[in-house]
């Protein structure tokens, strides 16, 4: 086994005995009968929930449309986040029109636009996938804004001795070298979408989702399918952070050196 | 080969505490495939001066001519390398990053690559083609950057300190290498430097500066047979006349022998 390997597996271990060691606090306080079973269901009550859950494919379609929401709301933030983020760092009165904006939109949370977006909207997509797009834009943009004035000037001075244009600037050099601000940018852009999306969905949607899935169970004191919802919106926001962003941050910034390998 | 004239060059830095002379008319010409060392202390202008000529500042008054054509900005012409390792982009190999000007230049991918790989053989980089800069070592880096400014084939090459940052004995390696580099390709090497043994070693004629504001104090040129010994008693008397020209005896402060 490579040295790489092997702190890869030591890593996953001291996840697993993290993990293991919430579980068993979780059983214990669940067995010990200081709250009703039905309120606090034990483990295996939950496990079965969700065992029930994904073989009759329901579970598939809540999270199926969470995802949905999510990914076409984090699209859209990328697409307006990254180019705006750009020319605000490159052209000053961009800079000077978009940032007092950015500043006061920012702390909002989207979460409180909800109701509003309600009205306008209706309940379903467009609202929910709008609340996305709002909360994960300006983590996008803003450190994309940063990592654009960050690009080291000896990179533009020594590309534009080598003849390159304004154009070839952009995507050879100004993109690669804020790269890793724009990757930083997107995961936390996931993360709030991903906050996003569930708060929308419990008052914003209907019949599907994880978010909703979870305030429908409550009027129902079905804490079992509260719990197995809320597992797998953790496993999903999980992947995402360590499995996709993690391989798109390997396989450039840190192969490229540009930023350090995290040691497990 | 061109020839570059350098005219009554001037400019001055604004900072917060008022205008500063950078460089004062500051002439002196020189010829194709010249090896010319600019040295100086710290503060007399010849990096102003370089960048200057490579087109990233412009002069208050006085043109740069090259081949009778004024400097208006930067150009193909000149290649650039800088004293700063981090001038390489990470993003790209060594066989990227040197095939890079030729990129834009809108030659073909095997045919820039033919040519970055020959550049790195040069520079004895031909190992290392699919490394990542952060693989590599300071004086590899070095060499990568000075692959990449003559890939596309510049008539100049301009130099600020690229050396300084490596410890003594990369250092010598890559002044005989950068020697050699010269012979074969012959282009016309500016090459800023605050080290006089680094001058004497690589330079046809050294311009001495002197600071506050930064002017041309004197012209030396340096006949020395190459490749040059810089252990022979006529190299060590060369060092000796330069730092007597600076204004110091025996290796004042801020002036370095290699050693």
């Amino acid at each position: 086994m490579t040295p790489e390997q092997t702190q890869r597996r030591r890593s996953i271990i001291r996840g697993v005995i993290a993990v293991a060691a919430l579980a068993a606090f979780y059983e214990g306080v669940a067995y010990s009968g200081l709250f009703p079973r039905v309120l606090l269901p034990t483990i295996q009550t939950i496990a079965r929930t969700l065992y029930g859950m994904l073989a009759d494919g329901s579970m598939f379609e809540h999270a199926g449309a969470t995802l949905f929401r999510v990914l076409f709301g984090f699209s859209l933030a990328m697409t307006v986040g990254v180019p705006l983020g750009i020319l605000m760092a490159r052209f000053k009165p961009v800079e000077n029109f978009f940032l007092p904006l950015v500043s006061a939109l920012m702390p909002i949370p989207s979460f409180a636009l909800v109701p509003m977006f309600m009205l306008w909207f209706g309940i379903g997509n467009t609202t929910t996938v709008l609340v996305v797009f709002y909360g994960a834009t300006f983590p996008i943009l803003f450190n994309t804004w940063s990592g654009v004035r960050s690009v080291n000037p000896l990179w533009l001075r020594a590309a534009g001795a080598m003849g390159a244009d304004e154009h070839k600037l952009f995507w050879k050099v100004i993109i690669p070298g804020a790269s890793p601000f724009i990757i930083t940018g997107m995961r936390q852009g996931f993360l709030r979408a991903w906050i996003a999306v569930v708060g929308a969905e419990m008052i914003a949607a209907s019949d599907w989702g994880l978010g909703w899935v979870i305030f429908d169970a409550e009027q129902f004191l079905q804490a079992d399918i509260m719990m197995a919802s809320i597992v797998v919106i953790g496993i999903i926001g999980f992947v995402f952070e360590r499995v996709v962003f993690g391989s798109i941050e390997r396989a450039t910034v840190q192969r490229w050196g540009m930023v350090r390998m995290v040691k497990g | 080969m061109l020839p570059i004239e350098i005219r009554d060059v001037t400019l001055n830095y604004d900072t917060p505490g008022g205008k500063v002379q950078g460089v004062k008319d500051v002439s002196f010409t020189i010829a194709p495939s010249e090896f010319v060392c600019i040295v100086g202390p710290s503060g007399c202008g010849k990096s102003t001066l370089l960048n200057i000529i490579a087109g990233f500042l412009k002069p208050a008054s006085g043109e740069i001519r090259i081949d009778g054509k004024p400097v208006t900005g930067q150009g193909m012409d000149r290649g650039v390398v800088f004293q700063d390792f981090a001038q390489l982009f990470p993003w790209r190999t060594a066989l990227g990053n040197v095939s890079f000007g030729l990129e834009m230049k809108g030659v073909p991918k095997e045919e820039r690559e033919k040519i970055a790989r020959e550049q790195l053989r040069l520079v004895k980089l031909e190992k290392f083609t699919a490394s990542y800069p952060h693989h590599l070592s300071g004086g590899m880096q070095q060499r990568v950057a000075i692959a990449r400014a003559l890939a596309y084939n510049p008539a100049v090459l301009l130099m600020d300190e690229p050396f300084a940052a490596l410890d003594a004995l990369t250092r010598d390696d890559m002044q005989r290498l950068l020697a050699d580099v010269w012979r074969e390709t012959r282009k016309t090497v500016i090459y800023v430097t605050h080290n006089v043994a680094e001058a004497v070693y690589l330079a046809d004629r050294v311009i001495v500066m002197s600071p506050h504001p930064g002017t041309v104090k004197l012209e030396v040129k340096i006949p020395l047979e190459r490749p040059r010994d810089p252990l022979s008693a006529e190299f060590v008397e060369w060092q000796k006349k330069l730092l007597h020209h600076l204004g110091h005896e025996a290796g004042g402060d801020d002036m370095q022998t290699n050693g």
